[in-house]
């Protein structure tokens, strides 16, 4: 289970690093939310993987999962969502101010200087 | 009053004048007077114990490991100060009242002239040098403000960028000083630093630290090579060059050298440094300054000039010196206020300030003459004015300095600068106001209303009686002395007087004046010559600097940073995986202590699942709309991921979190290309794998490892799981963590949420009002919209859950504290039941029906949080500390009341606001693109006649 939860962390680090790194800005986002599923797995197991024992406390159970990592990751999710509403904005407002869509400043392909 | 409140009644009170704005331009100069006289006063109720020889000590711990605290101390040079800035200012204030038109923003004005006061005196009440930084740094910026205020002028923009540049860097020198003698000391308090002369100076690291502090007086007050940046601040509005330029900002540095003159003077380094940076500066500002046709340039260049002869006086080291630059200091701030505003009733009056046009004003401006030539008489040195008082004393103590082993340099120099100043003075009584009455003005020159001559006339008054009666000044200036001095040295027991008897001073004072005489009646070959002299001009010398700095940086960091997003993404990739291996590869790798579980075929089909709609992703993502579909699956198996590690509270917010997320994402879609074309290289996108491959096998060996190995220390975890109950009251530990344990963090982070909402809202603002909006207008659908975009099956439906919905969300907030659930849930599904409405209905039907703006109900939440957590100082307790009770009302049962639900209770509404408002920016974009809104809930409804005949009155543009 630690396999399949760790593989699961590399491979959504993989495949959000790689649509990070593509030029136009809805793959980027795309790959900065898999990139936050990522992370917020991996702060989650930091508390260790731990099968029906929910941290709500009952009589006579001694055994919880770690809380928390859950409290951290929880305030995460939401502020990620904030964040990603943010740039999708940002992004949205670009491409309808310049009917373009690329993360990479383009200014130097077309005038030739730096800006 | 207390110090803590003299301090900050400016800062305070500098949101007042904005506010006033509307109310009228003399309620928002009375409320700013009201708030200096306050301070004021408040300053004068001190009086007594300063008289008394006593420090007021006012003292907060702020920061006590870095040994950063909140005292302030007032001595007697402290109150000097603190008197000339409060005070001044309440006269600058009267004036600006009358001098700034209609056109200025009075209420902007006034904010930055208080934040500026309050700066101020900060610096001169602060006993922590850090503090002083602080203020110090404050000064800078808020002057920055204040000559920049005109920003409509080029010179005003310009002038404002100088000084903030010259004095930041001189600031920034500063700080490396004051930590530098921090640490030669032990402490940054002033009082504990004041006492340790001696070690100070035996310190090896001395000379750098008295350099690096005088180069940030030097910048400040304009000494000699820094001297530039001030006549070129002068194109601030006159109300500020003269609080600014002539009563206090530029005096801070000379403050400061007063402040630390016990530990720092009386070595070599000291007396070389400053005596001849500040003999300098003299000489060559009154040299200057004569030559200067605009007359707020003369009088800044005076001004250089007598900064550079105070400094000079406190570069001699001796007590007589001080003594001497403690009068100078009062006499100057009163004669060159005075005058600076005089400056500005002319240019007031006769359109001009240069003074080869003007001339002859005597006759038409009899109030301003009278004002302005005792003023510059006593500037000049005359005697029964207090200018005179000072200058001799300053005379007399150069005759008594050695400079270089050169007897007569010191006392030559002065009398050289003197000349030039007393012709400068001259020139200003003669060529503005005697001479022919001309008929070229740019205005008719006439005496101002008394708002804007008797602020001045009040300073000249002072000039009057000090020049007359020296002995009412002589007690206070002993007093400020004293402390200047410290323990370095005892008070002299000269006195004031007008007469000394045929000392060298009084032929020095003599030639200075008949030499002045002499330079005014040979001005115009004079200025000849001078003008035909090659000068190094300081703006164009700066200038260049400045350039070459620029293109220094840009030659370092334009390679380096050329725009490229995905550029800077794989540079910061690549180092931080190079970083963690090598973490990795110099680390101790421990053995497994924990024993892998094994995995069953259920939890395999869902990793599956993950991997899948992953790889997915990166293979399609091209086709967006596909992407978004298998980004919502891979979040729906994260969530159900939680739910099997034991999260039900994760789960939860996922699963809500992933469901309003897409419905962003798709409003965006709507706007965006529907696919991704390919641009890429083949060869790009086998680097961006390497670098993928490479980060993913990183986290994947990292996670991996402490999965399987148990925590190093006790985890925290086992406080909360012990104290959930006992402490919080409730059984949830996750949402007890949030709003109790972690409560403070929990409400920075609605407030970060709340913020990011309203940033969507004004970024949505921004595009509708800009270029955009045309677009938008004129947008076409780039796919065939539904012919039946409101259908009646999903009204219906949303309402009738509506309801249903809402009755969960509440459940689901009052169950938070003990089972699985709470406000952020219970925000994220109410917000969902909200936006079926509007998906379902329509953007006008559902925002016709909204009571409340989404603004608004993020700050209630944010405020029903703070309150809350405010409401635990009531009972003596610090920030958030939470508390419950349980109640019994028959025939219920016992339950619980805890002010941590109503905690809850701000983060739900927090977090609905926040998500309503965001997609609602959101879907205002789209309202514009297409309007074919109803404000009917349906298109088509059959008990309605005619749709056809609604639409055209209803389809209206605008929320």
């Amino acid at each position: 289970m630690e396999l399949l939860v760790a593989s699961a962390i590399g491979i959504l680090t993989a495949g959000g690093l790689y649509l990070v790194l593509r030029l136009r800005t809805f793959p980027v986002i795309l790959g900065v939310s898999l990139l936050t599923y990522a992370v917020n797995v991996f702060l989650f197991a930091s508390g260790r993987l731990t099968v029906g024992a929910p941290p709500i406390l009952q009589d006579g159970v001694t055994t919880y999962a770690d809380p928390v990592p859950q409290a951290l990751v929880l305030t995460a999710i939401v502020i990620s969502f904030g964040m990603t509403a943010v740039v999708v904005m940002i992004s949205l407002g670009a491409f309808l101010g310049s009917d373009d869509d690329h993360v990479d400043d383009q200014s130097d392909e077309t005038t030739g200087t730096p800006s | 009053m207390s110090l803590f409140l003299i301090v900050a009644l400016p800062f305070l009170g500098a949101l007042l004048p904005g506010l006033m704005n509307s109310a009228g331009r003399s309620a928002c100069a009375g409320v700013t007077f009201t708030v200096s006289l306050a301070a004021f006063v408040g300053l004068l109720t001190n009086l007594p114990s300063v008289l008394a020889g006593e420090v007021v000590v006012a003292r907060v711990d702020w920061m006590p490991a870095l040994g950063l605290n909140f005292t302030l101390m007032l001595d007697s040079l402290g109150f000097f100060f603190a008197l000339l800035i409060l005070g001044i200012g309440l006269l600058i204030i009267a004036y600006a009242r009358n001098y700034l038109s209609r056109a200025d923003n009075m209420g902007e004005f006034f904010t930055y002239l208080l934040l500026f006061q309050g700066a101020m005196v900060g610096i001169v009440l602060s006993d922590n040098i850090l503090l002083l930084l602080v203020f110090w740094e404050l000064t800078s910026l808020s002057s920055f403000l204040l000559i920049g205020f005109w920003k409509h002028l080029p010179e005003g923009r310009q002038g404002a960028r100088m000084a903030l540049t010259v004095t930041g860097m001189g600031g920034l020198s500063m700080i490396a000083g004051m930590l530098i003698l921090g640490q030669i000391v032990g402490s940054y308090d002033l009082s504990v630093i004041l006492q340790n002369r001696a070690l100070i100076q035996a310190d090896a690291l001395y000379v750098p630290a008295l350099v690096l502090i005088l180069l940030g007086c030097f910048a400040k007050s304009a000494q000699f090579p820094f001297h530039f940046w001030l006549p070129h601040a002068m194109a601030a509005p006159t109300p500020v060059s003269a609080y600014l330029h002539s009563a206090t900002m530029v005096k801070a540095g000379i403050f400061l050298m007063a402040r630390m003159w016990p530990v720092l003077s009386g070595t070599p380094e000291w007396f070389v440094i400053v005596t001849t940076a500040g003999l300098i500066t003299m000489v060559l500002g009154a040299v200057i300054a004569l030559f200067k046709h605009d007359l707020k340039a003369l009088l800044a260049f005076s001004t250089v000039s007598h900064l550079g002869l105070i400094t000079m006086l406190l570069g001699t080291g001796t007590a007589f010196g001080a003594m001497a630059a403690v009068f100078h200091i009062l006499n100057h701030a009163t004669f060159k206020a005075a005058l600076f505003m005089s400056a500005g009733i002319i240019d007031h009056g006769a359109h001009t300030r240069d003074i080869r046009r003007l001339g002859g004003l005597r006759k038409l401006m009899p109030v301003t003459f009278v004002i302005a030539s005792l003023a510059a008489l006593s500037m000049a040195g005359i005697p029964l004015l207090n200018g005179f008082l000072s200058k001799e004393m300053m005379l007399e103590e150069t005759y008594a300095t050695v400079l270089f082993g050169t007897p007569w340099l010191v006392p030559a120099l002065a009398t050289f600068g003197s000349i030039f100043s007393a012709a400068y003075c001259f020139r200003l009584i003669g060529h503005v106001f005697f001479g022919p009455v001309r008929d070229d003005y740019p205005a008719t020159p006439h005496d101002p209303n008394p708002g804007l001559w008797l602020p001045p006339a009040i300073l000249v008054v002072l000039v009057v009686v000090i020049g007359l009666a020296p002995f009412v000044a002589e007690p206070f200036v002993k007093l400020v002395t004293t402390s200047v001095l410290g323990d370095a040295a005892t008070i002299p027991d000269a006195h004031f007087k007008i007469w000394h008897g045929l000392v060298p001073a009084l032929y020095m004072s003599i030639i200075a004046v008949v030499g002045g005489l002499i330079m005014l009646v040979v001005f115009t070959p004079a200025l000849r010559i001078w003008d035909r002299m090659p000068r190094p001009e300081a703006k164009e010398i700066f200038d260049k600097i400045v350039e070459s700095t620029v293109k220094l940086t840009q030659a370092v960091m334009l390679p380096l940073h050329n725009g490229a997003f995905s550029r800077y993404t794989a540079i910061g990739t690549m180092t931080i995986f190079v970083a963690g291996f090598y973490a990795w590869a110099t680390g101790t790798v421990g053995a497994p202590t924990r024993v892998a579980q094994a995995a069953g075929p259920v939890e395999i089909a869902g990793w599956l699942m993950l991997v899948a709609a992953t790889a997915g992703m990166v293979l399609l993502h091209r086709n967006r709309l596909l992407s978004l579909v298998l980004i919502g699956i891979v979040g729906l198996m994260v969530s159900i991921g939680f739910v099997f590690f034991s999260a039900p509270d994760l789960a939860m917010t996922q699963f809500t979190v992933e469901v309003v997320t897409i419905i962003l994402m798709l409003l965006a879609l709507n706007f965006l290309p529907n696919t991704t074309p390919i641009e890429s290289t083949v060869l790009r996108r086998t680097r961006d794998s390497a670098i993928a491959v490479m980060g993913g096998l990183a986290t994947f060996a990292l996670a991996y490892y402490y999965l399987l190995r148990d925590a190093k220390g006790v985890p925290i975890s086992e406080f909360h799981l012990a104290n959930a109950y006992k402490g919080g009251g409730g059984n949830n530990v996750v949402n007890v963590i949030l709003v109790d344990f972690r409560g403070f963090d929990t409400y920075g982070e609605i407030i970060v949420l709340g913020i990011a909402a309203l940033l969507i809202y004004a970024l949505t603002e921004a595009l509708l009002s800009g270029p955009v909006r045309a677009r938008l207008l004129n947008r076409k659908p780039d796919q065939p919209r539904a012919g039946d975009t409101h259908p009646m099956m999903m009204v219906v439906l949303t309402r009738v859950i509506m309801p249903v919905v809402l009755i969960v969300g509440f459940y689901i907030f009052l169950r938070g504290h003990n089972e699985p659930g709470g406000g952020f849930i219970a925000g994220l599904i109410v917000s969902i039941a909200v936006v079926m409405q509007y998906m379902a209905s329509g953007f006008v039907w559902t925002s016709a029906r909204l009571r409340y703006p989404y603004h608004g109900v993020i700050g209630a939440g944010v405020l029903i949080a703070g309150f809350t957590g405010m409401g635990s100082w009531f009972f003596g307790k610090p920030f958030l500390t939470s508390d419950f009770t349980y109640v019994r009302i028959p025939p219920f049962e016992k339950f619980e009341l805890a002010t941590a639900a109503l905690f809850d209770l701000g983060v739900f509404l927090a977090v609905l606001g926040a998500v309503m408002l965001s997609l609602e920016s959101f879907s205002r974009l789209a309202r514009r693109a297409h309007m074919e809104d109803s404000e009917h809930p349906m298109d088509i409804d059959p008990s309605r006649d005619d749709t056809q005949l609604d639409t055209p009155d209803t389809a209206k543009e605008g929320v």
